[in-house]
């Protein structure tokens, strides 16, 4: 902490909390349109693929209904986008003066891939009516290759703060060389990019599906419906037991990597062998309290044996320990039995398609599905906060922690609850606005729309 | 030419882009603002929402270009820049998800009257921010901005030259959007629409030009180091914006066909790089130079690579999205 700080304890204290609430509302706010900017486009390919080789006006009428919506919703993540690059400034300024020539880079890569990607966007969401059929399909192509490269150059970025690598520093601190791919590749990149891609793509997957599945439960069982689920549920169901084999990855690696992290996020109290695996729970320092304890199963996940030695709190320094542990071990539970949920919906589904090659018959089946889009979004948040705030207190693992980090501006907390009002405002207009789109095209029936807004009715033949 | 100074034109590059394309993007907004009633202003509005839907994302990426340029090849300047100007630059971030979203709502919204609000939401935002943001360029030439950062939060910009060069970008902005406006309406076949924006840019270009002119005087007496250099070694480059700016306006009076976009750009683009020479070698005048705030080498290196590509990708991708749009293949009307 610089002895120059003029700052009274207390308020850099009210800042830096200020600050950490502001950045985890406006990037959990973003972060679900995000993932429509990464795993969408993919979505709406599908869907305009088939409509064009197997001339399935369904699957058009689909396709053309998500490229309208996502112009909504790019829209909105284009600007909630944009005010992170701006809060990076605004909120950490010492963090950026001290390690943007590091971890920069992979931001400037981002650049060129949310360029390329608004530019196709724009072509594929406008290029609907004049561009001829296949043209048009490939028009949209480019989105999908960069929603996957913006996706990774930005989880780089968040990986190398959790693993950072490839910077040289003077005896000020000072960043003085850097080894771009080191950066880019860093120890965490191998398994947080896939898992934040597939993230994407579940989120995007189930929450499309979930929004067929409600009109199905209200007695809209066209074939659009039917397709409109079965398209995103199939693509979120392909991601699932990746992401399940990804996490399980990923975990292991956490507790090698940032012993801290998992200690906080599996309740560990003290280093040893056989450490029981707590489901749920409250975590206080004389163990875990109200949970389910499967004895020896955490020693056996992160080593393949029950004699696994397992890093615990009391290994870690006071005041390196992640804050909130009850909180993140309840984060980490709630993504880990969401996304095995899903798995489970998954193997229901395929059991009814390979037996009688249709949707279960049950109204079950599609209630779980009505909610899968609302889980996945919970279990994505809770990956953020197990990610976030278990590594905590540091934003630059081991180098730079994140109260050093932090602006001395005024106004901090007046700025998080302009952000809440306006955020508000924007997330509840979205979505009354793509309900108000959804309904215009269930008036309209699945006939492209030709006519104008008041132009009297045609019916749908044509 | 060092690598640091390289870095630095290449941010500059960034920021004239998108002072052409996105500034023309608000100035659309300011022409929407002050159309007139919902009847009144249709068509105009009608026109400006078809030339912004397709291009304004790809517009507004410039100014990720020129963030992250910033934070990359200099991060002490983003950090003293963002520690001191975090008023308006908060206030800037704010206009721009206030515009952005209202605009792509305004489309989409259902009822006259959510219409009007989303539109009056873009429409105001699109003036307060490109205002914001020419505080933060002003207060940065005025030599407000100190190197080590938490300048005072408000002296630093709420100064006349600041204010001055806010008022400034929303005029040539609106300056920019009302000559763009013309071809676009001469494209569509619609001469009351051409003529309505001639008399538009006209004004606009006659007041962007006026505060201009001021902006000297206060130049001149808040910003010493930036003036002598801007009439000395910047000479050239300000003749030339004074030359395209008067030729622009004699093509309008005169209802000329062209070249009206060319000569616009060139009046822009000319202050925007006589600044960057009367700023020279400072990035914060005076008090930290383009070498004292440059990363490490191998960080610039990467700069260089990601522009190449920028520039053999990127370039030709906008240059697709604006043939597309200017030949009408892409439809805005949902």
């Amino acid at each position: 902490m610089s002895l120059l700080d003029p700052l009274p304890l207390a308020a850099s204290a009210s800042n830096l909390l200020a600050a950490r609430e502001q950045m985890a509302f406006t990037l959990g706010f973003h972060i679900v349109l995000s993932c429509l900017g990464v795993a969408l486009p993919a979505t709406i390919l599908v869907a305009n693929y088939l409509g064009l080789k197997r001339g399935d006006e369904d699957a058009m009428e689909l396709a053309r209904r998500w490229s309208k919506a996502m112009a909504v919703t790019f829209a909105v993540g284009a600007v909630t986008g944009t005010v992170l690059s701006f809060e990076f400034g605004l909120l950490w300024p010492n963090f950026m003066d001290r390690f943007g020539a590091a971890f920069g880079v992979a931001f400037a890569i981002e650049g060129i891939f949310f360029f390329l990607e608004a530019i196709f966007l724009a072509i594929y969401i406008y290029g609907w009516k004049r561009l001829s059929g296949w043209a048009h399909f490939w028009s949209g192509v480019p989105m999908f290759v960069t929603g996957i490269g913006g996706a990774f150059a930005v989880v780089a970025a968040n990986s190398w703060m959790n693993q950072p690598q490839g910077f040289t520093l003077d005896a000020a601190g000072k960043v003085v060389d850097v080894e771009p791919l080191k950066v880019l590749i860093n120890p965490a990149t191998g398994y947080e990019v896939p898992h934040m891609i597939l993230a994407a793509y579940m989120v995007v997957g189930f929450l499309v599906a979930s929004i067929y599945a409600v009109g199905m439960l209200k007695g809209r069982r066209d074939r659009l419906h039917r397709l409109g689920l079965l398209i995103p549920l199939t693509i979120g169901l392909i991601a699932t037991p990746i992401q399940l084999f990804v996490g399980d990855t990923a975990a292991r690696a956490v507790a090698d990597h940032q012993p801290a992290k998992f200690a906080g996020m599996e309740c560990i109290q003290e280093t040893g062998g056989h450490q029981t695996e707590y489901v749920g729970g409250i975590c206080t320092s004389d163990g875990v309290k109200a949970a389910i304890p499967i004895p020896d199963l955490d020693s056996f996940l992160v080593g393949f044996s029950a004699d696994t030695k397992v890093t615990g709190l009391d290994d870690i320094p006071t005041d390196e320990r992640p804050p909130a542990n009850t909180m993140l071990h309840l984060a980490f539970d709630a993504m880990v039995g969401i996304g095995s949920a899903l798995l489970l919906l998954g193997l229901w589904l395929a059991w009814s398609w390979w037996k009688k090659r249709d949707i279960p018959k049950t109204p079950w089946f599609l209630r779980a599905v009505a909610v899968s889009g609302a889980g996945a979004i919970l279990a994505l948040w809770c990956g953020w906060i197990v990610t976030e705030v278990g590594r905590q207190p540091w934003i630059v693992q081991g180098y730079m922690r994140t109260e050093e980090a932090v602006t001395e501006a005024g106004g901090l907390w007046f700025s998080f609850g302009l952000v809440l009002l306006v955020y508000a405002g924007i997330g509840t207009t979205a979505i009354l606005v793509l309900r108000g789109m959804s309904r215009r095209w269930r008036e309209q029936g699945a006939e492209p729309e030709t006519e104008g807004p008041y132009a009297p009715q045609t019916g749908v033949a044509s | 030419m060092s690598k640091a100074d390289a870095a630095a034109a290449i941010l500059w590059v960034g920021a004239t882009f998108y002072a052409l394309f996105g500034g023309a993007d608000f100035g659309g907004g300011f022409w929407d603002l002050v159309a007139g009633g919902a009847e009144r202003g249709e068509r105009p509005r009608a026109l400006i929402q078809r030339s912004l839907t397709p291009v304004w994302e790809a517009n507004h990426v410039w100014l990720i270009f020129v963030l992250v340029v910033l934070w990359t090849a200099f991060p002490p300047a983003f950090s003293a820049i963002f520690t001191t100007l975090y008023v308006p630059i908060a206030l800037a971030a704010l206009g721009i998800v206030l515009r952005g979203s209202g605009f792509a709502f305004r489309k989409s919204i259902e009822g006259l009257s959510g219409r009007r609000a989303a539109g009056a939401t873009f429409a105001i935002s699109s003036v307060l921010t490109p205002f914001f943001m020419g505080t933060v360029v002003g207060a940065i030439a005025a030599g407000n901005v100190p190197a080590g950062g938490n300048g005072d939060a408000f002296s630093s910009w709420i100064q006349p030259l600041p204010l001055l060069i806010g008022a400034m970008f929303v005029a040539t902005g609106a300056y920019l959007a009302g000559v763009f406006l013309v071809g676009d309406a001469r494209r569509v076949g619609e001469p009351d629409l051409e003529r309505y924006f001639e008399r538009r840019a006209l004004g606009a270009g006659v007041v962007a030009g006026a505060l201009a002119i001021a902006g000297l005087f206060a130049l001149h007496s808040e910003a010493r180091y930036v003036y002598e250099r801007l009439v000395d070694q910047g000479l050239p480059l300000v003749i030339l914006s004074l030359l395209c700016g008067a030729a622009l306006l004699v093509v309008l009076r005169r209802g000329g066909r062209r070249p009206l976009r060319p000569l616009a750009a060139g009046a822009v683009v000319a202050v925007i790089w006589g600044w960057a020479v009367a700023q020279f070698p400072y990035l914060l005048p005076t008090s930290l130079r383009i070498d004292q705030a440059a990363a490490p080498d191998a960080t610039m290196t990467i700069v260089f690579i990601v522009f190449a590509v920028a520039a053999v990708l990127v370039l030709p991708s906008l240059g697709l999205l604006y043939t597309l749009s200017q030949r009408d293949l892409l439809e805005s009307e949902h």
